[in-house]
């Protein structure tokens, strides 16, 4: 019945005979409304045995429901996981996904970690087998809570039917505020029977005693960081992921341009800050650029916003950055002062935190150093001039090309997914975001078998946009089914495959690290993969050449409403640089295959 | 530094194995740890000890706050407090060892609870370390067998863990 009848016969019955009409709906109904009154436009899954009821629920919505949601068909839940990921990722709206129990819940056990890595709000419905039989070994049981405690931010398992409505609530509202992650609904089946009907009357808010996220960083603090932002000689922001999740890349550009000090980006940061912008500086890390890295390590103060100081940015902490101060700013307390001591912690939204800060700013009679910034950016375009990135051209492609030619074609605009291997890197690097959420990959985790699935993700969020999948032949076949998917809900994702016949990152590092032992690093015996995408349905090309590059980009996005899988063969020896010397500090690096800092 | 870190949380399933998954997952180590509902049923309170210096107390206890069902949390042995663990102790006593026996269990302020004409349980309540100290006086030779509760404390004064 529409929304205005019920909300007709609410008043109607609250009025004259003071009592509440309340709708009686299976466990599995509730479900379904819940989803639907949380406004869940797609949910991602599978079904099987535990979620039959469910899925019943799914079918007979009505066809006109104007909140109706949309189950989507993978072809392997870890697929389901990874799709809602990239949903999450690009929309910041939280990805659902419901699996049966046993082997379809466990195999969304990888997305899930992955989404936990990355502080990416996913809502995972799990069947379960029916509660009397749950700890009897029952066929298809998986104590689905327990594998999942240390990869989510909280689990229910239902008891009672009528606790549904509030566990959906509970379940959305902690897997979208503080700091976000996946949250798992573990549902035995009986509760779902189509027969047991309880009232449902979804929950308008929630309050747990509990759970109370931070929503505002302390004044204090904050005053304090502008301060000692003031009399820096030597500046650096460093912006994380969290400014990305957190929506704060307005109040992050305005700050920067107004201080003028440089930005650089961690990997999951990446569109956060304007690549293109002229006081980025690029990303920093394992395989960032020169002059981030040794802006970094020369710095006297790193503002550090929504990032984590994680090990694959900071290199060995102990030797991190010796003469700067750290201003922290994070919306998750455990994660100050976990790897790298803060002298300014701030806790709260980094949003709420940057925008006051900005306030602060134009109420402060201080003004930036303005000679020791213009010394300190000659030094840093100094840095940038002798080393760069860059690559040398030879005969045979090189996968920077490719990410190039991708970023021409696609005029810097594009959703870019990826998998994990050198690939991702030169995406990384050689692809300039400028807007945040355009840039989905696996950052903590670096789960191959991330990209595709959540390519697809993104192109249901906005079915008009350009999304391009950059991967490689290892990875792409870790959930190459999915193109069948993409297929049956005509996704014309562009997958740009950096065909290198190798586990190329694997074999970098036997190359640097293993006196170039390549054990099992190598991709024999691939297959054809633009038959392979022909008999899904798909158009397959393959370019060997670098001249046919750039053409060949041109007409694969120029097939609008086609999926394009372009098999592109490239230089199995490139190796990506700069790369951190292991155990060394920011400013130890590899520049090329010969020669380091 | 051994710490005792006492939680308010909701006393709801899987709860307990959450906070307990927690250290292993984190790397760090349990001591002791004892664990009921207090007097609003819808509470758990939990209490264990572990060892750290300051900054992995400092990271236990964050991640322990990020914990949903965990409502509030103190470290104990940041201030006064009260500590007590109640051990029950099973000692060979047949013989003359019968009146030694009895004799340090008076001094320790224990209560014998069961007796056989071998066997003495003693109750024993106090601060670990006085635990420690009776099973040293007592020798481990007379000892057949010691269950203790784990440290269960409370601060001094006013403060409280509680709603
Ligand atoms: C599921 C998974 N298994 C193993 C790895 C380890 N690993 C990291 S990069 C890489 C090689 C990836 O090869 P490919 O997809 O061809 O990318 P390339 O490095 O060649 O660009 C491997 C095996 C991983 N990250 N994820
Ligand atoms: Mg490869």
């Amino acid at each position: 019945m529409p929304t205005w009848v019920q909300n007709a016969l609410l008043y109607i019955g609250h009025s004259l005979f003071e009592v509440k009409v309340v709708e009686k709906l299976s466990g599995a109904e509730m479900v379904v409304r819940a989803l639907q009154d949380e406004g869940v436009e797609y949910l991602f899954g599978y079904p099987g045995g535990a979620v039959l009821h469910i899925y019943d629920a799914i079918f007979q919505q009505p066809k006109d429901h104007e909140n109706k949601v949309h189950h989507i068909l993978v072809r392997h839940e870890q697929a389901a996981a990874h799709a809602a990921d990239g949903y999450a990722r690009a929309t910041g709206k939280p990805g659902v996904v419901l699996v049966t129990s046993g082997p379809g819940a466990t195999n969304a056990v990888t997305g899930i970690a992955t989404a936990y890595m990355d502080s990416i709000p996913l809502i995972v419905i799990s069947g379960q087998v029916r509660s009397d039989w749950i700890g009897d070994d029952a066929f298809q049981e998986t104590d689905m809570v327990g594998v999942c405690r240390p990869i989510v931010k909280h689990s229910f398992m239902v008891q009672r039917t009528e606790d549904i409505p509030e566990i959906m609530k509970k379940a959305f509202y902690i897997a979208t505020t503080g700091r976000p992650g996946p949250v798992l609904i573990d549902i035995p089946k009986d509760k779902t029977a189509p027969h047991l009907k309880y009232p449902y009357e979804y929950p308008k808010s929630v309050k747990m005693r509990s759970y109370m996220p931070i929503t505002k960083g302390h004044s204090g603090q904050t005053r304090k960081a502008v301060d000692e932002l003031l009399k820096a000689k030597k500046p650096v922001i460093y912006a994380g992921g969290g400014v990305v999740m957190g929506e704060a890349s307005e109040e992050l550009t305005a700050l920067a341009r107004k201080l003028g000090y440089p930005v650089t980006n961690t990997l999951m940061g990446l569109g956060g800050y304007p690549a293109t912008d002229e006081l980025s500086i690029g990303m920093l890390g394992m395989h960032g650029t020169y002059e981030a890295n040794m802006a970094m390590h020369n710095s006297d103060l790193i503002l550090a916003v929504g990032s984590r100081f994680d090990d694959r940015a900071t290199n060995d902490t102990s030797k991190f950055c010796p003469n700067a101060k750290v201003i922290h700013i994070d919306i998750d307390p455990a994660t100050i002062s976990k790897n790298v001591t803060a002298d300014i912690p701030i806790v709260g939204p980094v949003k709420q935190v940057l925008g006051e800060m900005l306030t602060m700013l134009d109420e402060h009679s201080g003004k930036p150093d303005e000679k020791a910034i213009a010394s300190w950016w000659e030094e840093i375009n100094g840095w940038r001039k002798v080393h760069g990135l860059r690559y040398e051209t030879g005969d045979m492609m090189k996968p920077q090309q490719v990410v190039q030619a991708l970023y021409k074609a696609t005029k810097g605009d594009a959703y870019v997914t990826s998998d994990v291997g050198q690939h991702q890197m030169f995406a990384a690097q050689y692809y300039l975001f400028d807007k945040p959420r355009r840039w989905i990959n696996s950052g903590g985790l670096g789960t191959m078998g991330f990209g595709l699935p959540a390519a697809m993700g993104v192109q249901f969020a906005f079915p008009e946009a350009v999304v391009a999948c950059v991967t490689g032949e290892g990875s792409i076949q870790m959930n190459i089914q999915e193109l069948s998917t993409c297929l049956q809900y005509g996704l014309p994702i562009k997958i740009i495959n950096i065909n290198n016949q190798a586990l190329g990152m694997v074999k970098q590092w036997q190359d640097m690290q293993y006196g170039g032992r390549h054990s099992q690093s190598y991709m024999d015996s691939l297959p054809d993969f633009v038959k392979l995408t022909e008999s899904y349905g798909h158009v397959g090309m393959r370019v060997d050449k670098a001249e046919d590059l750039e053409a060949a980009m041109e007409k694969a996005f120029s097939l609008k409403d086609r999926l394009v899988f372009m098999d592109i063969y490239v230089d199995p020896e490139e190796h990506v640089y700069p790369m951190h010397i292991a155990d060394g500090s920011m400013r130890d690096m590899w520049l090329n295959k010969t020669e380091r800092t | 530094m051994r710490r005792i870190i006492s939680i308010l949380m909701e006393n709801e399933p899987g709860a307990l194995s959450r906070v307990v998954g927690l250290f292993s997952q984190r790397g760090y180590n349990i001591e002791t740890l004892t664990v009921a509902p207090t007097e609003d049923a819808t509470l758990s309170r939990l209490t264990l000890t572990t060892y750290g210096d300051d900054r992995t107390i400092e990271r236990i206890t964050k991640h322990l706050n990020k914990l949903i069902e965990v409502v509030k949390l103190v470290d104990l042995s940041e201030g006064e407090h009260v500590e007590r663990e109640i051990m029950l102790i099973k000692l060979k006593a047949s013989g003359a060892q019968r009146a030694e026996v009895k004799r340090t269990v008076d001094i320790f302020r224990g209560q014998i609870v069961d007796v056989t004409s071998t066997v003495y349980v003693v109750q024993l309540t106090g601060t670990s370390d006085k635990l420690d100290a009776f099973i040293a006086a007592i020798g481990e030779a007379q000892v057949l067998e010691v269950v203790r509760s784990g440290v269960s404390g409370i601060a001094r004064g006013e403060k409280t863990l509680s709603l």
